[in-house]
């Protein structure tokens, strides 16, 4: 059985947003990328599930939609265990591109099963998983929270409003997975760091695909303005403030 | 000259950054307030391989760089320098000792375990009466014929109670004085060997500090590093490396400091704003931050050096010297910073000032690195 985990490369999540260009980008000089962690968190199961005894899990595989920057994220996937990575020679248009993209590496190598990230914590999409299925006509369940194979076969958990849902699944499928699939992201050992000089990172030309949306522009959230603190025996101007100030009332 | 990291180095210092922000960080206090050693992370640390980090592959290290051990034990001390000098003293004095200077059959009997991390190493060169002044051994190694017999004691050693492995400096030929000590590798568990108490330290806790003292110990001649005679070199040798690993401490205590009080100055208000809005505090972490740079840049050098296979014996004395010195000055301002949260457990601050204290002493006094650098200018 083969895995695929999709992998985005993201801004650390503690990075500081700027933007430029007209407010067409953001300034990516000094940015530390990371593996957008809900990947990272479908990597470690992964790495888990190949490593119980007696798994049919033969081979994890990861991909990546983006250019040469992007590569010493792959390779960190390879250090914490992957045993190879592809990435697809492109700038990542949009999450339709994307989606397409990796279907036709999907499509090529037969993967049993594919996981994504339930979203990237860059653009916060949410739409790759379920495009790829739809792309591949296979099955995808969301919102995965547990991945088990017990007996040959897969079996996932959903969380659902207050309880979890257990679904079994025919491979080849999309698992769209959320916190909890694995508690922590691994840490790479010195041994993975050496190995992953040695192992493959295929570098494959883009499909001929065109994206369906362009960005154009964003926007920086309002500066929240200063707390006012209203004196206990006055209470009448707080009334006052949030009907004239924050029209809330 | 080229200041970028490789790639390999920056996913190093990450590990040991994740490693320390998620792990050591939980549980820190508790373990300094108690003098718990740190089992299960010195567990951790040594599956992940950073104790064995610069030992080459073919003995089961890592096989890194000393720029990527710099990195690595500035993340580690930034949260627990108790964890870190477990980390060098395992690689930077034992590990690399032996690799460096130690026989074939030895490198394959001792220095694999000790890379894997399965076993620990502690290096016995104190004793109660020579601390700095290092020739004046005391403990011996009499010549038996097929055996050396060591008596005598050592002070405040590190790792003592948990490491597997010693590497003892005795003196053999007392006529010869310094020329006549060997280095002997020594299983802490073999008859004779005994601890002192578990010393109750101002900082460092949570490493286990002990006296060791040895009588009638008999160890085996091919325990014995190099030839007759070369024991105190070997110390001398194995300590210009050693200081590498202490002064990246030294620089992650300050720099673990520092980005707590930057924190803290950003959030805390006094008479209407943010206190780094005061020119008295941002000067105070400006003075910090040129400190903390001086200081990375001579840990790195000194590393760049040793994996260039230069000489870096002066370079390592000076980063220990001025990383020591200013992890004191900075751990201090940190506290002043914080004010009277700086004063209590909860802040990390406090700790990381007591912990600074050590850098100052161990591993050569900041008084023994500028007699290291002064003789290297008169001997220019």
């Amino acid at each position: 059985m083969k895995i695929l985990v999709c992998i985005s490369n993201v801004p650390d999540t503690t990075t500081k947003i700027k933007l430029v260009n007209n407010n067409s980008g953001y300034d990516k000089t000094g940015v530390q990328w990371i593996i957008n962690p809900w990947d990272e968190l479908a990597l470690t199961r992964a790495l888990l599930l190949k490593e119980e005894q007696g798994s049919p899990i033969t081979e994890i595989s990861v991909i990546n939609v983006g250019t040469k920057d992007t590569e010493p994220t792959l390779r960190k996937a390879l250090a914490v265990g992957a045993d190879d990575a592809i990435r697809v020679d492109a700038e990542a248009k949009d999450a339709y591109y994307v989606a397409a993209q990796i279907a036709e590496v999907v499509k090529n190598n037969g993967y049993d099963i594919v996981l994504c990230g339930i979203e990237s914590s860059d653009y916060n999409g949410s739409a790759v998983g379920g495009m790829l299925s739809e792309l591949l006509d296979v099955p995808s369940v969301s919102s995965v929270s547990g991945l088990f194979i017990e007996d040959g076969k897969v079996k996932l958990n959903r969380e659902i409003d207050g309880g979890t849902q257990v679904l079994a699944t025919e491979t080849p499928f999309v698992a769209i997975v959320q916190k909890g699939i694995a508690l922590d992201p691994r840490i790479p050992a010195m041994r993975g760091i050496m190995m992953a000089r040695k192992k493959p990172l295929v570098v494959l030309p883009p499909a001929d695909i065109e994206a369906l949306t362009e960005y154009i522009d964003y926007e920086m959230p309002q500066a929240k303005s200063a707390c006012k603190m209203i004196d206990e025996d006055n209470a009448g101007d707080m009334i006052r403030l949030l009907h004239e100030e924050a029209k809330a009332i | 000259m080229n200041f970028e990291f490789t790639e390999e180095q920056v996913m190093i210092q990450q590990a040991a950054r994740d490693y320390a922000q998620r792990e050591l960080i939980k549980d820190v206090i508790e373990r300094d307030d108690n003098a718990i050693f740190p089992t299960e992370h010195v567990k951790a640390l040594a599956e992940l391989g950073f104790l064995g980090m610069l030992v080459s592959p073919e003995y089961d290290g890592g096989g890194m760089d000393t720029v990527s051990y710099v990195l690595a034990m500035e993340e580690i001390s930034k949260v627990d320098a108790s964890a870190s000098v477990i980390m060098s003293v395992n690689n930077s004095l034992v590990c690399y000792g032996i690799e460096a200077y130690a026989n074939e059959e030895q490198k394959q009997k001792y220095l694999k375990p000790l890379a894997r991390g399965e076993k620990i190493g502690a290096f016995l060169l104190s004793e109660p009466e020579a601390g700095s002044d290092a020739t004046s051994q005391r403990t011996t190694a009499e010549d038996k014929g097929d055996y050396y017999l060591l008596n005598g004691t050592k002070n405040w050693i590190t790792n003592a109670n948990s490491a597997g492995t010693y590497l003892v400096i005795a003196q053999t030929h007392p006529e010869k004085k310094h020329r006549g000590i060997n280095c002997l590798i020594v299983d802490r568990h073999a008859e004779g060997v005994s601890l002192g108490p578990h010393e109750n330290k101002m900082g460092m806790r949570s490493s286990d500090t002990h006296s060791v003292m040895f009588t009638d110990v008999k160890v085996p001649k091919a325990d014995r590093i190099g030839e007759d005679g070369f024991g105190f070199k070997f110390a001398m040798k194995t300590l210009d490396g050693g200081r590498i690993g202490i002064a990246s401490q030294a620089l992650g205590i300050a720099s673990g400091a520092f980005e707590r009080s930057v924190q803290y100055a950003k959030e805390r208000k006094a008479f209407g704003t943010e206190i780094i809005n005061h020119q008295v505090i941002a000067f105070k972490l400006a003075d910090m931050a040129v400190k903390i740079e001086n200081a990375r840049n001579l840990c790195l050098k000194a590393a760049w050096l040793k994996d260039q296979g230069k000489p870096y014996g002066l370079m390592s004395a000076m980063a220990k010297q001025y990383a020591a010195d200013i992890a004191m000055e900075v751990t201090t301002e940190a506290v002043q910073i914080h004010g009277g949260y700086g004063y209590v457990k909860e802040y990390h601050v406090e700790r990381l000032m007591r912990e600074a204290k050590l850098t100052q002493i161990y591993e050569g006094t900041s008084e023994i690195q500028k007699i290291v650098i002064s003789r290297s200018l008169l001997n220019d």
